[in-house]
């Protein structure tokens, strides 16, 4: 197998008494689409400063294609930044901006407009040379940051939440856009963004981050349907927790469990269970109706609440409100829970 | 005032943004109109008259012999052109010493060390002119510490000291505008720290450059008191304008010589205009 893309070994920053990053260790694969997903201040921006070279870490290395490149500077590394708020030059025009890492490296002039013209095409831009960044909306100055940076073909393309400042819809279309441009070039994505849906719908593997530190990495699915942690547990999806006597009393076993919303069936108190599923009985404390699917809390006789979403496949609004005070069962799959640490 | 009709001044204000703009420029704008143009245009207008040569009274006539004298004789020529390069000097001083001093106090001090910087440069503004004068004129004297003597060069570097926080305050403040990820983002497309400078940094901070430029450039053309300190014998716009003012009583050729660094720096802001500067600034 070749080098990793990106290897983080023990990497750590402190700024003064701030522990930013507390000791990450990482390896992201060639032509990968990673996600650095994580609520803010949890250092996601600081790994990706240190990898691009903004930040030097206060210990622990960092490796691009197997050479060890801790000591080097941003221009010496082989990986381009899509920044937060985009870094467009306010003084030059599109072109200019993406012709401008190119220039540095002395490009020919032909080349440079060759390729500067290319990558405007594949992020459809084509005839928005001339303009200034601030003659733009959001969505083209984004997509000319993305531009800028994958026209010097870096080995690894950092994006830092790239589409935060967009509004919702625009946001969806960039995130499928994004997914195909890479799939096109093949570079390695490395990927910040706080929004776990977002994490989980674009990206080949996630790392969920915490407190500085990674709490686990692994595919979307893996991360959303057996998340590690509790605190994994409740930042990707909805938090459903089992634990203490409840956990005692309802499955018979010690620690901690998870099981996501939408494994829950709510049934009558007296529905017949069968040997591969556990069931919990409890009343219904809140129903909240939201078009294709209505979320009930149960508050669990054996203490503890959990969250069902079930599908409004035959139901209606009126169906379902009056369900509040009912008693249910919640039943489920043996194989959907799974034990995390606290 | 009572309190509803107050009420209904404050509605009507709110309603008709033209008026209250209006009412708030007034004060400027009336200052502007009387105090300054005003000022200007009695200034070009007394230097249109004369004095009788034997009583010394005005005349109240329209004549160009001013300017014709001041266009002919040699002497003014040579002063207006030696008065242009001391504030051309001054500048160049002044921009070669304030733009790394900014670029520090913006871009690389921690913010607590920022402010005190910044009150570092504003303090020498806190003492006298003629108190910092002097003190160069002890300095540079020839049994001074420096021991220089006196003349052009020890005014351009008297003026260039004084002048220094007048560039260095507009430069800093258009740096600090600056976002650190334009410099992080040319980094990271393969710029080393010269070319950051010449194709980001230098382009976004020129129109500050030249606002900084427009005061110690001003300032220099006008001044007369350094040169008398620290000048020896020589002479600049602004002694010509003082001495035609006290010791020879010649108000309207005083006016006239007072027009020229006014014109200058009509010419230096149109030929600033063109670069497109003022757009940004
Ligand atoms: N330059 C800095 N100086 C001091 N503290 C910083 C600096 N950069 C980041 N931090 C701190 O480090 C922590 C992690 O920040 P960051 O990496 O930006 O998190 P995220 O990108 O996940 O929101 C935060 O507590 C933040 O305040
Ligand atoms: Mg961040």
């Amino acid at each position: 197998m070749s080098d990793p893309a990106v290897r983080l070994c023990g990497l750590r920053k402190s700024f003064g008494g701030v522990h930013a990053v507390t000791g990450v260790d990482l390896d992201i694969a060639d032509g990968e689409f990673f996600a650095m997903l994580g609520p803010s201040g949890s250092g996601k921006t600081t790994v990706l400063r240190m990898i691009a070279g903004f930040e030097a870490p206060t210990s622990g290395t960092v490796e691009l294609g197997g050479a060890d490149v801790t000591r080097l500077a941003p221009f010496e590394r082989d990986v381009n930044t899509v920044f937060q708020d985009y870094a467009l030059f306010p003084h030059m025009d599109v072109l200019g901006n993406v012709e401008y890492g190119l220039r540095v490296k002395r490009v020919p002039r032909a080349e440079r407009r060759g390729r500067a013209l290319a990558a405007l095409a594949s992020v459809r831009l084509e005839g928005y040379e001339r303009r200034r960044p601030g003659q733009l909306s959001g969505g083209q100055r984004q997509r000319v940051a993305l531009a800028r940076a994958l026209v010097n073909r870096p080995r690894v393309l950092l994006l830092d939440e790239p589409l935060g400042a967009l509004d919702l819809k625009l946001r969806e279309e960039m995130q499928v856009e994004l997914k195909s441009i890479q799939r096109e070039v093949g570079i390695t994505f490395l990927f910040v963004t706080h929004d776990q849906e977002e994490a989980l719908t674009m990206s080949d593997r996630v790392a969920v981050f915490n407190e500085g530190r990674i709490e686990q990495v692994g595919t979307p699915a893996e991360v959303y349907e057996r998340p590690a942690t509790a605190f994994v547990a409740s930042f990707v999806g909805t938090s459903n927790l089992i634990s203490g006597e409840a956990a005692q009393a309802v499955l018979g076993k010690e620690g901690t469990f998870s099981v996501r919303p939408e494994k829950l069936r709510v049934a009558a108190l007296g529905d017949p269970v069968d040997g591969a599923e556990h069931s919990a009985t409890g009343t219904v404390s809140e129903v909240v109706y939201a078009g294709p699917a209505t979320r009930f809390v149960v508050e669990l006789d054996a203490g503890g609440r959990l969250i069902a979403l079930q599908q409004n496949l035959q139901v209606s609004s009126m169906d379902v409100t009056g369900l509040r005070g009912t008693r249910v069962r919640l039943v489920w799959q043996r194989r959907h829970e799974f034990a995390i640490v606290p | 005032m009572t309190r509803a009709l107050r009420r209904r001044l404050a509605a009507f204000l709110h309603r008709h943004a033209g008026v209250r703009l209006s009412l708030l420029l007034s004060a400027p704008m009336l200052w502007l109109g009387v105090a300054y143009l005003g000022a200007l245009a009695a200034l070009f207008l007394s230097a249109l008259w004369s004095t009788d040569t034997f009583t010394g009274d005005l005349v109240k006539e329209v004549t160009w012999a001013n300017f014709q004298e001041l266009l002919t004789a040699e002497v003014y020529r040579t002063i207006t052109l030696r008065s242009v390069g001391v504030a051309a000097a001054v500048t160049l001083i002044d921009l070669v010493i304030a733009f790394p001093m900014a670029f520090a106090m913006a871009k690389l001090a921690s913010p607590r060390a920022q402010r005190w910087l910044v009150i570092a440069v504003l303090t020498p503004l806190w003492a006298s002119y003629l108190v910092k004068a002097y003190a160069w004129r002890v300095l540079l004297s020839s049994d001074g510490v420096l021991g220089w003597g006196y003349g052009l060069t020890a005014t351009v570097i008297t003026l260039s000291y004084l002048w220094l926080p007048y560039m260095i305050l507009p430069i800093y403040a258009g740096l600090e505008r600056l976002p650190n990820s334009l410099l992080e983002a040319a980094g990271d497309l393969g710029a080393r720290g010269w070319r950051t400078f010449r194709t980001v940094v230098w382009p976004l901070a020129f129109p500050a450059v030249i606002a900084g430029s427009i005061f110690t450039f001003s300032l220099s053309l006008g001044d007369y008191i350094t040169v008398k300190i620290v000048g020896g014998r020589s002479q600049l716009i602004g002694n010509v304008v003082y001495d035609n003012i006290g010791a020879a009583g010649n108000l309207p050729f005083a006016a006239a010589v007072a027009t020229v660094p006014v014109v200058i720096m009509l010419v230096y802001l149109a030929a600033v205009r063109r670069t497109g500067a003022l757009e940004n600034l």
